[in-house]
């Protein structure tokens, strides 16, 4: 048996937002607010590993209160239970504020559901993007750290070692661990399903756990929400094209142009510096 | 930086007097480093310089002695090294035990990390264990000079489409991670003088969990990101052949091939080729852009290239705005005939 903890984070869909190019600034009106797909992943991985090993997932989101959405969403792909966890004194958590109230959140998921084996987070968030969420959660509660999971081999529920491979660079690291432990999931690691009707029932009638920061007795204020957070976004700004002067090369065929460039590119050191100088070997 | 930052009252800012100079982390496989670390020491050596600071590198691993030779070369005036079995190959907890006592020890004021996976899991681990703030993937670094001395630290933010400058002004060391092939690494250059620090490591293996099984190196990949030399290509060429065409001005060139998105999206050339948001940044010397329009996702993995060649049928093609030179015409002519004349100009 398993207990999976799932984290998720509604965000803006990014990739609609638009810059007004009078103001400079954010269009966010009618950006649609959607779980951050990685999370999704994540969440599917649980669902696979609970099919196989047995066990139960609880969802957890610390957000404003309209993100309960994110968590139907969740129950109705199949999560057990649901978390949220809000108040404004999280609000303007970075990073490491954020990684205090989710790891403190989870301590409390595992007095009230039992001791967790596995957390999934997503790779990153399509708003805020930094992948530092996951690593600090597992800092906080001494988990095992695996980021960038693409592929989860499988668990000896007997030695409790999990062996998974992790997407780099330049390459897959094949490499094993114990349990319990904290992995950030790829869009590689499975393909999410369809939410079945019978959980598309239960989320419609769903009620998630709701925490503020009544609920945390032993919480450090100085850790959570704006106070608790290092950096400070000092300004943001539409980054301007950079403007090269640009020389059109000109010619009245196609091989004076070609040759006009070459002779360009003739005058600056890459030749030199590429050894086109040199003839080619064999 | 479009326009600088207020500058920044230091009578709310503690006193960090005890916190000096600029670390740099070296990323590395199997003793083979990542040029994303060289380009941090070009970059902070600029930082350290303004700060009037010791530029510092940080090795982490296993029979790396040269790497620590290397960092010298490319700007460090000291290297730490922490050199034991245990560390041959990258593993959280390790790792971060030694990055954090040697950050215990000298108490830098900056520490950069490329923002690579490893980079990220590491900074991210070690930001928290400190704790202090990290910017994460980071594509401008500058300071303040004394006193405040405070990074500003810009990265991209909403798709590309917005840059935020972030502060850490209460917590030190400020702490950063950076995108590859955006800072430009100084010329290597070995007689550079340095000192190399050894650091004293214990961790029994045993009390190691995590057990790096096997590692499966990407063959066929390009190394687009490392390269000095691209042509790329886009949706301009209409199908997976005409990529040859650009392949044989760059294996004349001694570059690779890169493609737009809408090459890639379209089948005709594999992902690790793509430059741009979704794809790798570059920052080659040399690089061709054939067929492609120059939408801003685009532009913002290449737009730092040393010299930009722009072929198009479209005179007003957004790519000739950033494009040091530009012809206007069909490609399917231009690019052979350029690859002829440098064949002509090379004497072959
Ligand atoms: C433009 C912009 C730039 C920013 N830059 C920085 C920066 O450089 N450094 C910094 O420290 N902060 C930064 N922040 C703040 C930071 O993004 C967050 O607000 C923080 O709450 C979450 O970080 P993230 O979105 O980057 O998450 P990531 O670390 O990218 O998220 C990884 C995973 O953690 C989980 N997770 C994250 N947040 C939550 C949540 N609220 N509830 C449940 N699960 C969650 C999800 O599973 C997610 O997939 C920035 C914010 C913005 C808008
Ligand atoms: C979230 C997001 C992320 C993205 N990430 C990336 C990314 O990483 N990289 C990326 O490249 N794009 C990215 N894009 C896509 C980007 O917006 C553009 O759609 C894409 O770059 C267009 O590719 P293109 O220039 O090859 O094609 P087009 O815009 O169609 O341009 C083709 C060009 O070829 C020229 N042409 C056609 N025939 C000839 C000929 N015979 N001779 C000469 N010229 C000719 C045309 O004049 C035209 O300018 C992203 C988009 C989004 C929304």
């Amino acid at each position: 048996m398993l207990h999976i903890v799932v984290c998720v984070k509604q965000v803006p869909d990014s990739r609609e937002i638009r810059i007004d190019p009078k103001t400079n600034t954010l269009i966010r009106i009618g950006v649609p607010a959607i779980v951050n797909f990685y999370d999704l992943h994540g969440l599917e991985e649980a669902l696979v590993l609970r099919e196989k090993y047995g066990g139960r997932i609880t969802v957890i989101c610390m957000g404003p209160p309209p993100a309960e959405k994110a968590l139907k969403q969740c129950i109705s792909l199949g999560a057990d239970d649901a978390v949220l966890v809000t108040d404004r004194g999280f609000a303007g958590a970075d990073t490491l504020a954020t990684s205090y109230v989710l790891a403190e959140t989870i301590k409390k998921v595992e007095e009230t559901w039992g001791p967790v084996d596995i957390v999934f987070t997503g790779k990153q968030t399509l708003d805020g993007d930094t992948g530092q969420v996951g690593p600090g959660i597992a800092c906080r509660l001494d988990l095992e750290q695996l980021t960038y999971v693409e592929k989860v081999v499988g668990i000896d529920m007997a030695t409790r070692r999990i062996t998974v491979h992790r997407h780099l660079e330049d390459g897959v690291e094949v490499v094993e661990t114990k349990l319990p432990v904290l992995m950030t999931a790829l869009k590689e690691l499975n393909k999410v399903r369809r939410a079945p009707m019978p959980g598309m029932l239960r989320a419609a009638q769903f009620k998630p756990t709701v925490w503020t920061t009544q609920d945390f007795p032993n919480l450090d204020r100085s850790k959570i929400g704006l106070k608790g957070s290092p950096t400070i976004v000092a300004k943001s700004w539409v980054p301007e094209q950079k403007a090269a002067n640009t020389e059109m090369i000109d010619g009245r065929d196609v091989q004076v142009k070609a040759a006009t460039l070459v002779d360009k590119l003739w005058q600056t050191d890459l030749p030199a510096r590429f050894g086109w100088d040199q003839k080619a070997k064999g | 930086m479009a326009e600088e930052v207020k500058k920044q009252p230091v009578d709310d800012m503690p006193d960090w007097s005890a916190y000096r100079g600029v670390l740099v982390y070296i990323e590395h496989r199997e003793g083979v480093a990542k040029s994303v670390g060289w380009q941090l020491l070009g970059q902070g050596k600029k930082l350290a310089d303004k700060l009037e600071v010791d530029l510092m590198a940080l090795v982490i691993g296993y029979n790396v002695q040269h790497l620590a030779e290397e960092a010298i070369a490319y700007g460090a005036n000291r290297v730490y090294v922490c050199d034991a079995k245990e560390l041959q190959n990258y593993r959280t907890r390790p790792y971060s035990r030694a990055a954090m006592k040697v950050i215990h020890d000298i108490k830098p004021e900056i520490v950069l990390f490329g923002a690579t996976a490893t980079g990220r899991d590491l900074a991210g681990a070690i930001a928290t264990h400190l704790p202090t703030g990290l910017t994460a993937d980071t594509t401008e670094l500058d300071v303040e000079p004394h006193p405040s001395r405070l990074l500003l630290a810009s990265r991209p933010a909403f798709s590309e489409k917005m840059m935020a400058t972030i502060l850490c002004k209460q917590y030190r060391p400020q702490m950063a991670t950076a995108r590859a092939g955006v800072f430009e690494a100084l010329p290597k250059d070995t007689s550079r003088k340095g000192e190399i620090i050894h650091v004293e490591f214990e961790m029994d293996e045993a009390e190691i969990a995590t057990k790096v099984l096997d590692f499966i190196q990407d063959q066929s990949k390009i190394n687009i990101e490392e390269a000095e030399i691209i042509v790329a290509g886009g949706r301009g060429l209409g199908g997976p052949e005409p990529f040859k065409m650009l392949k044989e001005l760059a294996d004349e060139l001694g570059g690779v091939v890169g493609a737009s998105r809408a090459a890639v999206d379209a089948g005709w050339i594999k992902h690790e080729h793509q430059v741009g948001q979704t794809g790798y940044t570059v920052r080659p010397k040399l690089y061709f852009a054939v067929g492609i329009s120059g939408a801003v996702q685009h532009l913002v993995g290449m737009q730092n290239s040393g010299l930009i060649i722009a072929i198009n049928r479209d005179p007003d093609a957004p790519i000739f705005k950033v494009a040091h030179y530009g012809i206007v015409g069909d490609l399917f002519q231009i690019v052979p005939a350029i690859t002829e004349e440098v064949r002509k100009r090379r004497g072959l």
